[in-house]
């Protein structure tokens, strides 16, 4: 018997006239690995956004860990354990990597459950190590290569203290070898308990990772189940095809 | 403790400046000083918020004429009020306009933020020209005591030594905040309020924080003012110098840290003092244009950014 | 009754032309600040430069004030591309335009201002012209010449700026910069040449705005301020889309202000063109006609 961690219902989000998200129900339990896909514009994004308080959904409920979540604001999400990483990398240009992670040690994990972190500095130390990026621990993001910049973002995440780890595109653009670095980065914080939604184009990457597919098109969603079976789905087939 | 330490190095760097300013006894040392270290606490006070986080307040004349205008009301109907009472109940005033302006930040950004807070600051000072009980566009006339009420001396040591003790205050909040939880809170809104707000930064509280703190010490420092001019109009309690001087400081001092202000309010104020008293006023604010102009374009990291490179 | 009745169209009308009047000293900032996306708050500083030369040319060599401005545009035009020069070179290209792009256009605000207040000192200075004094009587509505003037050529020089972008290439491509420099590189057109020129005409108009401005009423240096609300707050509130858009905003502000000063007294019209800023930026920061 697995908790859910995660429950999303009757979502609906709208732009003006364009309906952007409908109807989309969802459910992920405590320690999976969910891939998220669909073609550009068909609102992945927007239920990323949704989930994590950037935008706020018109209609439905999102429910966290028992919480309903309407009504939040960004930070109350990620201090209650939603954490995401964006697709384009956003880091705080001006501070140092090392301060860039300690930013959400100070704002959330210090303040979740009322303790302290015994020593950020550790801590910072602790997070980059994990992604690699302990000798460049005193740089500006700026000096960063694309695959480190992403690697920060995760770092950034994580330091928050995530159940729920959204990975917004965390590997466009990125090569071959890159990308196993990264999966071998998310397996790793999913073998600590983390449960994360990979929102992703490259194939190869969500059927590695998933253990169950979500298909978004047209903000709806038209496939839900195991990666072997989803991606057979006529439909779906459709939808990344053409039809 | 790094803080308390600091403050206790700070007032002793001040009892030493007024040692200093006594050996030299002469009153236009003190009446020269009091301006630039009103400068100070004005450059601090905008840095918090401008350097800190971001966000570029054109309104500062607003908030030191609103301090001042307090004075002059509590100096009509309660004026045996001492001073210092007058510079916590301006700076409460200031702060809570102060608060207002943060709201606006709900809504503006960038550049939309900072025409606000001049078109605030339009408003403010046409309803100070209008209301005949301060004076109007007259103006009021305050009465400088003679002698200070806690030292021998002149009034003006006493005013210099009230705003000597505010930069203290000031520089120390500045400093204290660029260390703390809340300066890495104020840093990340500035580079990136999304991100900020994804790394659990409350980032609406924050900007109020940071307006209010740093419209209530405006008013502090303009509250001791109408005793200093002994004439105060709107026309020169809301004069633009004050706008650009405080964003002129910190930007060649250096925004990053509580430093830079303090640099370049000491540096600029000083030596718009002795090219008022040499050449003449209007050509030391001429100077402040033309040293503004010139640090953005060359010195981006102003004298602070120089000196560490 | 009659008699307010009299000064309320007497208001309505001024304020109309008074509106025209602020859409020329506007449609510098619609440029600069609507489609190049430059802070330039030191536009009112130039459009005082621009009373000061006409009134050079009046009270010096007695020249047509208006005539003298359109004569010395292209001079205001290469002042223009000499700021946007440095602008480009120190800012732009660094990609760090915000703060520092506003701090440099505060300071030549001030730097314009000093300097005129060091050259003229802090007198008011005014023109000498035919068409101020007389007035047209239409009934009871009053139109001085000194108001009616300006009026036309602000729309004048409204219209023109307004074929120009609709009709020209370069036009056209001052209305793409800031949406898509790529797409003008790909075009073969460089997206900082045709920022220059644009903000060279955004300070040329100042040439003419200042002149009218100068018929209009006394000028003394520290006016400049005045104008940085009204200007910015035509811009928000005619959505920094189209210049129709300004003109309308312009003529509400210029009534609005009519009626304020001459229901409750000038001291008070400030007041007007700032509240209403606030209030626009706050309920409806894309503007009144804005479409975002």
């Amino acid at each position: 018997m697995s908790n859910v961690l995660l429950t999303v219902a009757g979502l609906g989000k709208r732009f003006g006239g364009f309906v952007a998200l409908s109807e989309v129900a969802l459910q992920i339990v405590e320690g999976e690995r969910l891939g998220l896909i669909g073609p550009n514009g068909s609102g992945k994004s927007t239920l990323v956004n949704c989930l994590c308080g950037t935008l706020h959904n018109d209609s439905g409920q999102v429910t966290f860990g028992g919480r309903k979540l309407n009504g939040l604001s960004a930070h109350q999400r990620t201090r209650l354990g939603i954490a995401r990483s964006f697709q384009l990398p956003r880091p705080f240009p001006t501070l140092t990597l090392a301060e860039n992670v300690r930013v959400p040690i100070l704002y959330t994990a210090n303040i979740k459950r009322g303790r302290v972190v015994a020593d950020p500095r550790q801590r910072c130390e602790e997070l980059l190590d994990l992604v690699g990026l302990l000798p460049k621990a005193n740089d500006k993001p700026a000096d960063l290569t694309q695959i480190e910049m992403r690697k920060l973002e995760l770092a950034r995440a994580m330091a928050s203290e995530p159940r729920l780890l959204i990975a917004d595109e965390a590997m466009a653009g990125l090569s071959h070898q890159e990308v196993n670095d990264i999966l071998a980065l998310l397996m790793k914080l999913n073998g600590q308990g983390v449960t994360i939604i990979m929102i992703e184009h490259i194939m190869r990457a969500v059927l590695a990772f998933s253990q169950r597919l979500v298909v978004l098109v047209a903000g709806r969603k038209i496939a839900d189940g195991s990666p072997q079976d989803v991606i057979r789905q006529p439909d779906v087939v459709a939808a990344y095809l053409g039809s | 403790m790094h803080n308390i330490r600091f403050t206790l190095l700070a007032l002793v760097a001040a009892v030493v400046t007024f040692a200093v300013a006594r050996l030299i006894d002469n009153a236009y040392v003190f009446f020269a000083g009091y301006v630039v270290l009103q400068y100070v606490v004005l450059a601090t006070a905008w840095n918090i918020l401008g350097g800190y986080t971001g966000y570029v307040n054109f309104g500062t004349a607003a908030f030191f004429a609103l301090g001042a205008y307090t004075s002059v009301v509590l100096h009509k109907t309660v004026p045996l009020l001492p001073l210092p009472v007058m510079m916590l109940l301006g700076g409460m005033i200031s702060g809570i306009i102060g608060l207002g302006m943060g709201y606006l930040t709900l809504r503006l950004r960038g550049t939309y933020f900072s025409i606000a807070t001049l078109a605030m600051a339009v408003v403010a000072q046409t309803l100070i020209t209008n209301w005949n009980f301060v004076g109007g566009s007259r103006g009021a006339y305050i009465i400088r005591p003679a002698e200070s009420p806690l030292f021998a001396g002149d009034y003006i040591q006493y005013l210099f030594v009230i705003m000597l003790l505010l930069s203290v205050i000031s520089v120390s909040i500045a400093r204290a905040i660029q260390h703390s939880r809340l300066g890495y809170g104020f840093s990340a809104i500035r580079d990136d309020e999304l991100a900020a707000e994804a790394s659990g930064v409350p980032t609406l509280r924050l900007k109020l924080i940071a307006t209010t703190i740093s419209g209530g010490l405006m008013g502090m420092a303009g509250a001791p003012l109408p005793y200093y001019v002994t004439y105060l109009d709107p026309a020169s309690g809301f004069s633009l110098s004050y706008a650009i001087n405080t964003i002129a400081m910190p930007l060649i001092g250096g925004t990053a840290t509580w430093f830079g202000p303090v640099i370049g309010a000491i540096l600029l104020g000083t030596l718009q003092q002795l090219a008022t008293v040499t050449i003449s006023s209007a050509l030391s604010l001429l100077l402040v244009g033309l040293l503004l102009v010139g640090f953005v374009i060359a010195a981006p990291k102003g004298i602070v950014g120089w000196l560490s490179r | 009754m009659d008699l307010s009745f009299d000064l309320l169209g007497n208001a309505l009308v001024s304020g109309l032309l008074l509106g025209g009047f602020y859409a020329a000293v506007t449609i510098g900032v619609s440029i600069s600040f609507g489609m190049l996306d430059i802070v330039n708050i030191a536009h009112p500083a130039f459009v005082i430069l621009g009373s000061y030369t006409a009134y050079i040319a009046n009270s010096v060599f007695g020249f047509d004030p208006i005539l003298a401005s359109i004569v010395l545009l292209p001079a205001f035009y290469l002042l223009g591309v000499a700021i946007y020069h440095v602008y480009d070179v120190s800012f732009e290209r660094r990609g760090d335009a915000s703060i520092r792009g506003l701090a440099f256009f505060f300071g030549i605000l001030f730097i314009t201002e000093v300097t005129l207040v060091l050259v003229f000192g802090v007198d008011y200075r005014l023109v000498d012209a035919p068409y101020i004094g007389p007035s047209l009587h239409i009934g009871v509505i009053d139109l001085p010449l000194r108001l009616l003037i300006p009026c036309l050529v602000s729309l004048a020089l409204i219209g023109t700026l307004q074929l120009f972008m609709s009709y020209t290439f370069v036009g056209r491509a001052v209305q793409a910069v800031a949406q898509d420099p790529m797409a003008l590189r790909l075009m073969a057109a460089d997206p900082s040449r045709i920022k220059r020129i644009a903000f060279g005409l955004s300070i040329a108009s100042a040439s003419i705005a200042g002149a009218i401005l100068i018929v209009i009423q006394p000028v003394e240096p520290s006016i400049a301020r005045d104008y940085i609300g009204r200007i910015f707050a035509i811009c928000v509130m005619g959505g920094l889309e189209s210049f129709g858009g300004m003109v309308i905003a312009a003529m509400i502000l210029g009534i609005m202000e009519s009626l304020t000063s001459t229901f409750y007294g000038p001291s008070w019209s400030p007041a007007v063109a700032f509240g209403f800023l606030l209030l626009t930026l706050a309920i409806r920061p894309a503007g009144l006609f804005g479409r975002r």
